[in-house]
């Protein structure tokens, strides 16, 4: 049985802002546009230190996008980003690599360098931004391959292993500078659901242990109920943001008939 | 650049526990200490200690760099049969440590042998064998599919045969038309100094027409284009290979030969003779300007010499030649294109190979039709 739902009259209430913790990042009236064309309109939200934030939304919403402007690929058409209170200015070399150091990206197809082996991909962030000698940086990239599942797989280039492995690989990357930002593009697409399982873990574990925040674009509902303290939801005919809030509760309340059929995988009122 | 207070281990033992005193920021910035170098301070008297425990009341911030002394301690333990206790120790660092050993380490195989020199020269035998297989087998496909073009039992997509067209036509005439003038120079230079010597100035009209028309117009423009066209080719089928679109055009049963082959291979053997034409043209006529700087000969004069002793034959020779270059290039950018690997390298390679193995053919083929005429005395 459906609940009733109705769109919004106004979308401002529906979002409920941060009161407590600090904001990793802070996202102000941000715009995103491709050339002429407005994929988002007036995005405001802020991520909190050591939560888990998800991005969700229908394809082509635009969660990719954001993204990629979160991360620094893309400059805002207007508004602005906050790093943990700086401006992310690309322009500015240093800033952004103080920044960029600090962060980690699992890019939806893994995106390792195919001329490099598993334990080279792993190493090069290491050999750029520590002063680490061979031996602990050798530590270290053993240690987090293992983290990953891939004990004694350093030797394989990215082509001799499966995309799952791959991706897993590229993981061990992203957090081999004990980021305090992960963010995730799809981690599950592609992957099985015990490996998918076991990423969400190890999510679940980064945030435990090292009080990572994590942001993860992501369709996969599972995942969004298991790992999501938070989630928003870009709605891609409003051209906004139409919802943020903890996904059981935007599942059980929720505030437009495009989320409900999100978060309950139901094609129920389209026509 | 260091940031925060440095790590810092010191050891404490009583009574057989060596305790571990953890103090300081434990980050992956930092110089860190090692397991091992401190608890082998305690190794001139093993028997004393048993165990090894922790003492992180002291310890600021920490990161990986934690996990990494725990599992030296860890290693260290095994090797010198000491207890390892992680009690006094953040309670996530165990957590992590069962987390990263929850898979079993993967033994990789030793690397097989280096084969020796005749395994390697029988390798390679064999791998040129599957390789020309190959080449002959696609040409066949090729040619079938020609075949079926011409009695109409195949569509082919004119879009992809025109896009090829109008890239060796305009596309190509800047860089054509520049090589093609200068190797026009250089041999009206290297006749005029030759032949000066026995004063025959004058037949180097003779030299820049027969070395245009029957060799350099088309060798220039089958190496041009198989650096240029033979790599596009190769560099277009190569990704859509790396992208599945060649499976899917399998899998829905439509030839790739047929749809994507025979428009580029069809455009090249259009164009071709075309392009060569036209360098024979403009190599001509840069070995008249250097004839007329040089020599002080007229245009009348050097076209009269040329034409008396140049034949239509020379001509076409050249011709033949450019359509078999043509033939040759796309052969190889193509098969090249369609035999790509799925690592990110594999385009480049391929691209590589296309416009190696394009060079070497049409140099051999030149060689070869060079022979034919010279027996057929054309």
């Amino acid at each position: 049985m459906t609940p009733a739902v109705t769109a919004p009259a106004v979308i401002a209430p529906v979002i409920s802002t941060p009161t407590t913790g600090t904001p990793a990042i802070e996202v102000r009236g941000l715009t995103m546009q491709y050339g002429d064309l407005v994929i988002m309109n007036n995005l405001n939200f802020s991520v909190r230190t050591g939560e888990v934030f998800v991005l969700m939304g229908g394809s082509g919403s635009g969660k990719s996008t954001l993204l990629k402007h979160l991360i620094g690929l893309k400059a805002p058409a207007h508004g602005t980003i906050l790093f943990e209170g700086e401006a992310f200015d690309l322009e500015n070399d240093a800033t952004r690599k103080r920044v960029l150091r600090r962060m980690g990206v699992l890019y939806q197809n893994g995106a390792l360098w195919s001329g490099l082996t598993l334990a080279e991909n792993v190493a090069l962030p290491l050999e750029e931004f520590t002063e680490l000698g061979a031996e602990a940086i050798a530590e270290v990239v053993a240690l987090k391959l293992s983290l990953v599942g891939l004990r004694g797989f350093g030797a394989f280039y990215p082509s001799a292993i499966s995309g799952g492995m791959r991706k897993r690989a590229a993981l061990a990357r992203a957090i081999a500078l004990d980021p305090d930002v992960l963010f995730f593009d799809e981690p599950s697409s592609g992957l099985d659901p015990i490996s998918a399982s076991r990423l969400d873990d190890l999510i679940l574990e980064l945030k435990a242990s090292f009080g990572t925040t994590i942001v993860v674009v992501t369709h996969d509902l599972a995942s969004i109920f298991r790992i999501a303290d938070r989630a928003l939801f870009l709605d891609i005919d409003k051209k906004t943001m139409t919802a943020l809030g903890p996904p059981a509760e935007l599942r059980d309340n929720p505030p437009s008939d495009e989320v409900h059929r999100f978060l309950t995988r139901s094609s129920e009122g389209l026509s | 650049m260091l940031t925060g207070s440095a790590a810092e281990a010191d050891l404490r033992v009583e009574s057989g526990v060596a305790t571990i005193v953890l103090s300081g920021d434990w980050t992956l910035e930092q110089p860190l200490p090692r397991a091992d170098e401190l608890l082998d301070a305690r190794k001139a008297d093993p028997g004393v200690l048993r165990t090894v425990a922790f003492d992180s009341s002291a310890l600021e911030e920490w990161d990986s760099s934690l996990l990494i002394f725990l599992t030296q301690c860890e290693a260290y333990g095994e090797e010198h049969q000491l207890t390892v206790e992680t009690a006094g120790l953040p309670e996530q660092l165990p957590r992590l440590l069962a987390l990263a050993r929850a898979v079993p380490e993967r033994t990789t195989p030793d690397a097989p042998e280096r084969a020796r020199f005749l395994a390697r020269m029988g390798l390679s035998v064999v791998t040129g064998y599957a390789s020309a297989r190959a080449s002959i087998t696609f040409t066949g496909e090729v040619a079938i599919a020609a075949g079926n073009l011409v009695r109409r039992r195949v569509g082919m997509r004119w879009r992809d045969f025109w896009v090829v067209v109008q890239s060796n036509s305009s596309g190509a005439l800047p860089i054509v038309t520049l090589i093609a003038l200068l190797v026009g120079i250089i041999i009206a230079f290297l006749g005029v100094v030759v032949l000066k010597r026995f004063g025959a100035g004058y037949y180097v009209s003779y030299l820049v027409g027969f070395g245009m028309l029957r060799e350099m117009g088309a060798l220039m423009t089958g190496i041009i284009m198989a650096g240029r066209t033979g790599a596009a080719f190769a560099a277009e089928l190569g990704s859509m290979k790396i992208t599945e679109e060649i499976d899917a055009y399998t899998t829905l049963g439509i030839s790739p030969v047929e749809h994507l082959v025979l428009p580029r291979m069809l455009g090249l053997f259009v164009m071709m003779p075309l392009l060569t034409i036209y360098a024979d043209f403009v190599g001509i006529v840069g070995g008249m300007l250097v004839s007329m700087w040089m020599l002080d000969l007229s245009a009348t004069q050097f076209f009269g010499g040329l034409l008396d002793a140049v034949t239509l034959s020379d001509a076409l020779l050249g011709v033949i030649k450019g359509v078999i270059f043509g033939a040759i290039i796309g052969i190889a950018g193509c098969l090249k294109g369609l035999q790509t690997g799925s690592d990110a390298g594999a385009v480049g390679r391929a691209t590589t190979s296309a416009v190696v193995v394009g060079i070497t053919l049409i140099i051999l083929a030149n060689a070869v039709m060079d022979w034919l005429a010279a027996l057929l005395e054309v």
